[in-house]
């Protein structure tokens, strides 16, 4: 056995043998790696003098200070609120827009404007477009809910086109043929293939909003961000930390909330 | 007897050059079943979807009540597929709308949008539906989802989707394609009931042969775009079976 095996081995060529371009490949890369590192002051030494720093800072966080609760409540119940708006808004907002931009129901003059507009939504993160909305329309929660309205067409109007292109189109062909007028297919043929994927998608969009409510605060457009920014400048890094626990509270009931959507149209 | 459905010269290509019916000419009347018989890829489907425009023919007529229904649009085109039951080899029900909701989606050609959001159909429709689930038999499953009943029982509901249409012509694009032997015989006989309390014509585009000549007074065998037989089930000889499927090994 072994003869006929060696015999039908050819010798000339070998397995397992890398390519030389893989192999320079993770060389450049490698190099680059390192390139990088020691331009950036990115060392063992400065990583022992900033932990140094990092252990006051913590030391200083210790214990949280909640004494200031009024002010913490009135930020969490500003981004908790703007959350809710938001999502509520871009939803109402993402409807018509996941509708036209489907492309088994509109024709390709309404998908395409349509796409670009969402996709334009998406483009930036809900920071840079909060920062544009504070100089547009000045610091405060009508800034933040602008730029998380925005985010969540962009991202929700999305997944609502996509879910529309996924569905039966022979359920949509025999609500046609009964005569039904084009709103009355949406109506009976469409809206009950994706409703339950949408109520998903809101409740997971609403569970994001809630983080980046906290987050556009930072840039003046309202919510508990404003807030934890506030104490970071003054060093009250006791205060800091209350807030960040609150934070994570806030985020934990969203995703209990989410969680619960779920189980209950689960279908 | 009134003719109820004329074709004349219709011809479908899907893509230029590749017609899939070619020159199709017949003529409907009465409340005979019509059953349409033919290979696979013949074109049975497009020429059932061809005469309520859910597939837009290339060349022809197609009248129906008197009107060319290639010509129409819009409302005009909507108000005569409201005419026009269809059923579906795959029942094409809405699944995740009741038993209910997918009779009275038959409604929906002389609804509004606004009424069919609300669920707001006339009592008089509701009453209909509820007298046609007993007579097909299924008055408990009304808000049962469809997607939770048997193939023979949604094949039932997609028979009443049709009926409560109201129609004056009834098409079934093999409609028991998907079912076993005995449901697929029920099923005949409930269109078979259907074409004659309605007194209405009933095209039904069919696989099986046998259940065809058990079932239809008339029978269209189409081959390769054609109609190559239109006569009585009793001339349908092997001979002819040859002509419409080709071959003869599968005869025997």
């Amino acid at each position: 056995m072994s003869a006929a095996t060696s015999s039908v081995m050819p010798a000339h060529i070998k397995p397992f043998q890398a390519s030389p371009l893989a192999r320079f490949g993770w060389l450049v890369l490698f190099a680059y790696l390192l390139w990088a590192m020691s331009s950036l002051d990115f060392n063992w030494a400065r990583f022992v003098f900033g932990i140094d720093n990092g252990a006051k800072f913590i030391s200083r966080m210790f214990p949280p200070n909640f004494e200031r609760w009024d002010l913490l409540v009135k930020g969490l119940t500003e981004s908790l609120q703007m959350a809710f708006i938001a999502s509520f808004l871009g939803v109402i907002i993402s409807l018509p827009l996941g509708l036209l931009g489907a492309r088994n129901m509109m024709p390709a003059v309404i998908t395409w404007p349509v796409r670009v507009i969402v996709i334009a939504c998406r483009s930036f993160h809900p920071v840079i477009v909060a920062i544009i909305c504070v100089k547009a329309v000045g610091f405060g929660a009508l800034a933040g809910i602008i730029a998380l309205t925005v985010a969540s067409v962009g991202f929700v109007g999305k997944l609502f086109t996509e879910a529309i292109e996924e569905i039966s189109m022979k359920q949509i062909e025999a609500v046609r043929a009964t005569g039904a007028s084009f709103m009355n297919v949406v109506i009976f043929g469409v809206v009950p293939q994706v409703m339950f994927r949408f109520i998903g998608f809101s409740a997971y969009e609403t569970d994001a909003n809630l983080r980046n409510s906290t987050m556009v605060g930072i840039v003046g457009a309202g919510g508990i961000g404003g807030t934890l920014f506030a104490a970071f400048q003054r060093f009250d890094y006791d205060f800091v930390l209350a807030i960040v626990l609150s934070i994570i509270g806030l985020i934990m009931i969203g995703e209990l909330m989410q969680i619960w959507v779920k189980k209950v149209f689960r279908q | 007897m009134s003719t109820s459905l004329l074709i004349k010269n219709l011809s479908k290509a899907y893509v230029a050059g590749k017609p899939v019916l070619r020159d199709i000419s017949l003529t409907f009347e009465g409340s005979d079943i019509t059953a349409i018989i033919g290979p696979s890829g013949t074109g049975k489907s497009t020429l059932i979807r061809c005469i309520n425009r859910l597939v837009e023919p290339s060349a022809g007529e197609i009248v129906f009540e008197g009107r060319d229904m290639v010509k129409l649009s819009g409302g005009e085109l909507r108000a005569a597929r409201s005419r026009i039951g269809m059923v579906f080899q795959e029942y094409n029900l809405v699944e995740r709308l009741s038993v209910m909701e997918n009779l009275l989606t038959g409604c929906l050609g002389k609804t509004s949008a606004w009424r069919a959001f609300w669920r707001s159909f006339d009592a008089a429709d509701i009453q209909r539906a509820w007298e046609t689930l007993e007579i097909v038999g299924l008055t408990g499953f009304a808000n049962a989802r469809a997607d939770s009943l048997s193939g023979g029982q949604r094949q039932r509901v997609g028979i009443s989707r049709a009926v409560m249409q109201h129609p004056s012509l009834l098409l079934a694009d093999e409609p028991t394609s998907s079912l076993d032997p005995k449901t697929s015989v029920e099923i005949m006989e409930l269109l078979a009931r259907v074409a004659a309390a309605k007194n209405i014509p009933v095209i039904i585009n069919m696989h099986d042969v046998d259940l065809a000549r058990r079932f239809a007074k008339r029978i269209v065998g189409m081959a390769d775009g054609h109609v190559v037989y239109d006569g009585a089930p009793e001339g349908l000889t092997d001979d002819v079976l040859k002509t419409i499927y080709g071959g003869q090994g599968w005869l025997q």
